[in-house]
């Protein structure tokens, strides 16, 4: 049978990044496909060709045997390709149905395609369990939904072809099983399913068969039932990596960081964080699970002293610190903060990396005195802090942002850990990190965590949450839902992140 | 104050309004698609220039406004380049359109008329004139009737063409393709791209729109609402209209609403000469400043909430 989609030889620059190098790719008709591949890996920019949202340099592509060409995402539509990219495309003041016709409108008036639309979600909703109110305004719905329509959008422009790139960051386990199901009923009907991911599960679970990409190259394909989650690992970072955090029992001690009561409310008067009580103590890591958007932002913001707390109290090592909103007060007295938005809080961009280094640090004395800063002591040391955490490359002198997602995390972390510090909160601690840095940074916390200190942790990845933490506080629509341990199990989080309170069976 | 003015005031309510509905409209058409359009001031004030210039030269109102249309529209395009093309920063490409106007209608002027920036006096066959709708002057005796007609009637081409804009406007922006598309682009020019849509273009129709509506606006005031070009007659309208576009939530119906209002606030300083509170002369100045104390309190933002077409003023590119 000949496949749904070749590419052949795909070849892309971006000035001195070369982001696809020579790859070929075969995608058989009616079946999911995954790619996996690390950040960086080319897999994004793979599919963005194919959906002409960019040009190759060089190759082929075909669809249905057929070599065609494809400038550009109308005429990747008019050959049946569809995409539902990682940040939706949506207008979200229009309702479901002006989205869904918007660039497939037939006619100078939008009226009749208006109908049509609404009769074909319609017959959508009843064959593939897409079920959404046609006008509902985009900007109302939850992401969920929203992400149906970028489905259904594809679909009534005749799509045959589905690439869908990192469907699942932004849903529930539960949002996630049931796209898995639409899915399966898409391809059981004869469409043909691209799945990009870096989620190793998300493959296993539901694709047919898996192509690995490592820094632009196509590294092999394999049958999903022939390979194993192990070895797909491996054959993505080049090397043997631990999936599994190895960590001992937790020796809990005295505690550090105890919340009553806190409420913060944005400028609309809106509860983010909605009367949290919690505590951390020594020796141990508390996670906080949910789904992105739920308040953990903002209470990451409020204990670390970005934003004053509404009502409530927060009293770290026996000081009510709730009030105050003074993160260098903070840093001095021993709360050291890892941001979930590297790229905009944990460091400067155009900054050099020794000077990043010291963000949040530099009145320390070592640093310089009065006005003066030591720019030697500073290089000197990131140079050591950059030893320490293996940061590669090792040149204090490189801008912030020329470093990887990973290793710009590890120059966070280390500035922030080499202090000391009895408190670490930490955000998205491996948002956009690649395996291998993400093994080194769960070792680190674990070693902190050893070490008597207290750590909070937020993440959206709850498999992350899982793994580190000792236990587990899920929060939803600011509210904590409830606290479990580690061995909790995951439908029962998942279930608590979509806000369902149960009473712990 | 004696109420037969009333429909005068009305009357000239109107007349004051129509540039600054042209200017709204054209401004509701380039910031629905995304591009902030500050130029509409130096638009209109070269295209009254333009418009005075040529009327006065080909003898026909109808060449003034031709011209009038082609310059706006030239500086519409170079504003469209430096914003679509190039990505630069829309208000600063804006306020340098703006300042080119005031600068070059001068110079061009006294180099071609030598009348110290002004141009020659338009004579009736160079203007749009007032024209009489049918049946108008037959109302002229039955009270209140009278006082619709004085009101509705005796207005110019270009007032009937703005107020007819005003609909086709809103329509064109709610019901076709093409206003989907446009309204779609200022809010996520990302979607549009995906959607195989190409997003230069629809912003470039969108600024050619605007760049017609101002040549309109301009011809309007030099051939119509006056009779010559006089240096920086635009008088802040290209302002006034960006705060009537705010204030109306870039809509059209209530930007029509609101430049009605800033045309009574102008109309009435005229109307006002000599008006006194007990012994006390309110100066003339006070009525001519309404409007534009009106502009500063609006554009403050003082008065509800509006929220602009969420991708207006941010350069397209297609990485995020």
């Amino acid at each position: 049978m000949t496949p749904a989609i070749e590419l052949i030889g795909i070849d892309k620059r971006f000035g001195s990044v070369h982001a696809n190098k020579d790859v070929s790719l075969a995608i058989g008709k009616g079946s999911i496909h995954g790619i996996i591949g690390e950040n960086g890996a080319g897999k994004s920019t793979l599919m963005s060709i194919l959906f002409g949202f960019y040009h190759a340099d060089k190759g082929e592509i075909r669809v249905g045997g057929k070599p065609v060409k494809i400038k550009s995402s109308a005429d990747a539509i008019a050959h049946g390709v569809g995409m539902v990219h990682q940040h939706f495309m949506l207008v979200e003041p229009f309702t479901v149905l002006e989205n869904v016709v918007l660039g497939a409108e037939g006619a100078a008036l939008i009226g009749p395609a208006l109908a049509r639309a609404r009769a074909e979600l319609e017959h959508l909703a009843h064959n593939y369990e897409l079920d959404v109110d046609p006008d509902a305004t985009i900007g109302e719905l939850p992401v969920g939904l929203q992400q149906r329509v970028e489905i259904l959008k594809a679909l009534f422009k005749g799509a045959e072809v589905l690439i869908l790139d990192e469907p699942t960051g932004v849903l529930t386990p539960d949002e996630a099983d049931q796209l898995f199901r639409i899915l399966g009923t898409l391809r059981d009907q004869g469409k043909t399913v691209i799945l990009i991911t870096h989620k190793l599960r998300e493959i296993m679970a539901i694709t047919d068969r898996v192509s690995v990409m490592r820094r632009g190259e196509m590294v092999g394909t394999k049958e999903t039932k022939q390979t194993s989650v192990e070895e797909l690992a491996e054959m993505m970072v080049g090397r043997r990596v631990l999936l599994r955090v190895e960590k001992g029992e937790a020796n809990p001690g005295e505690t550090v960081l105890e919340v009553k009561n806190l409420t913060w409310r944005d400028r609309k008067g809106t509860a983010r964080v909605d009367n949290v009580s919690f505590n951390v103590r020594k020796g141990e890591i508390v996670g906080i699970a949910g789904v992105s958007g739920n308040g953990q932002s903002e209470l990451l913001d409020v204990i670390a002293g970005i934003a004053r707390a509404t009502s409530g109290e927060i009293v770290f090592e026996g000081k009510s610190i709730g009030a105050l909103a003074d993160p260098r007060y903070l840093r001095r007295e021993g709360v050291a903060h890892v941001p979930e938005d590297r790229q905009h809080r944990g460091l400067v961009n155009s900054f050099d990396a020794s000077e990043s280094s010291i963000l949040g640090w530099h009145f320390e004395e070592t640093l310089g005195r009065g006005f003066h800063l030591d720019r030697r002591a500073v290089v000197e040391r990131c140079r050591h802090e950059m030893q320490d955490f293996d940061v590669r490359p090792a040149d204090p002198y490189l801008k912030s942002a020329k470093f990887s997602g990973g290793n710009q995390q590890k120059i966070i972390l280390a500035r922030e850990i080499s202090r000391d510090p009895d408190l670490l909160i930490v955000g998205q601690p491996t948002r956009g990190v690649d395996i291998g840095a993400i093994e080194f940074i769960h070792k680190r916390l674990i070693a902190l965590r050893d070490q008597g200190k207290a750590i909070l942790l937020v993440s959206v990845e709850l498999d992350e949450i899982r793994s580190l933490s000792d236990r587990i506080l899920v929060m939803f629509a600011g509210k904590i839902m409830g606290e479990r341990d580690a061995s909790a199990d995951e439908r029962e989080l998942g279930l608590l992140m979509a806000g369902v309170a149960k009473e712990a069976a | 104050m004696d109420p037969s003015l009333i429909p005068e005031i009305l009357a000239s309510s109107i007349r004051m309004a129509v540039p600054l509905i042209l200017a709204s409209l054209a401004g509701l058409w380039s910031e629905r698609s995304g591009i902030v359009d500050i130029g509409l001031e130096g638009k209109m004030l070269a295209a009254a220039f333009a418009a005075a210039s040529a009327s006065f030269y080909f003898q026909s109102a109808w060449a003034g406004l031709f011209i009038a249309i082609l310059v706006s529209l030239a500086m519409a395009l170079v504003h469209g380049y430096a914003s679509i093309n190039q990505r630069g920063n829309q208000v600063v490409s804006g306020v340098a359109i703006n300042m080119l106007a005031a600068g070059l209608a001068v110079v061009l002027g006294n180099t071609w008329f030598k009348e110290g920036g002004r141009t020659p006096a338009l004579s009736e066959a160079m203007r749009f004139m007032p024209i009489d709708l049918p049946g108008a002057t037959a109302l002229a005796d039955i009270p209140v009737l009278a006082g619709l007609a004085k009101i509705v009637s005796g207005h110019s081409l270009l007032t009937y063409l703005a107020l007819a804009l005003v609909p086709l406007s809103a329509w064109a922006l709610a019901r076709t393709r093409f206003g989907l598309r446009l309204r779609a682009v200022g809010e996520n020019p990302h979607a549009v791209d995906t959607a195989g849509i190409s997003v230069a273009r629809l912003r470039y129709q969108a600024v050619i729109i605007a760049g017609v509506l101002c040549g309109i606006a301009g011809a309007y005031i030099s051939t119509s609402l006056s009779a010559s070009f006089v240096r920086d007659m635009s008088a802040g309208r290209g302002f006034m209209a960006l705060a009537a576009l705010i204030f109306a939530n870039w809509r059209a119906w209530p930007a029509l609403y609101t430049c009605l209002l800033f045309g009574f606030l102008q109309a009435i300083g005229n109307f006002m000469q000599g008006a006194r509170i007990g012994q006390f002369e309110i100066p003339v100045q006070f009525f001519n400043t309404l409007p534009y104390l009106m502009t500063v309190v609006l554009l403050a933002g003082f008065i509800g909430k509006s929220i602009p077409p969420r991708a207006s003023g941010i350069p397209y590119t297609k990485d995020r």
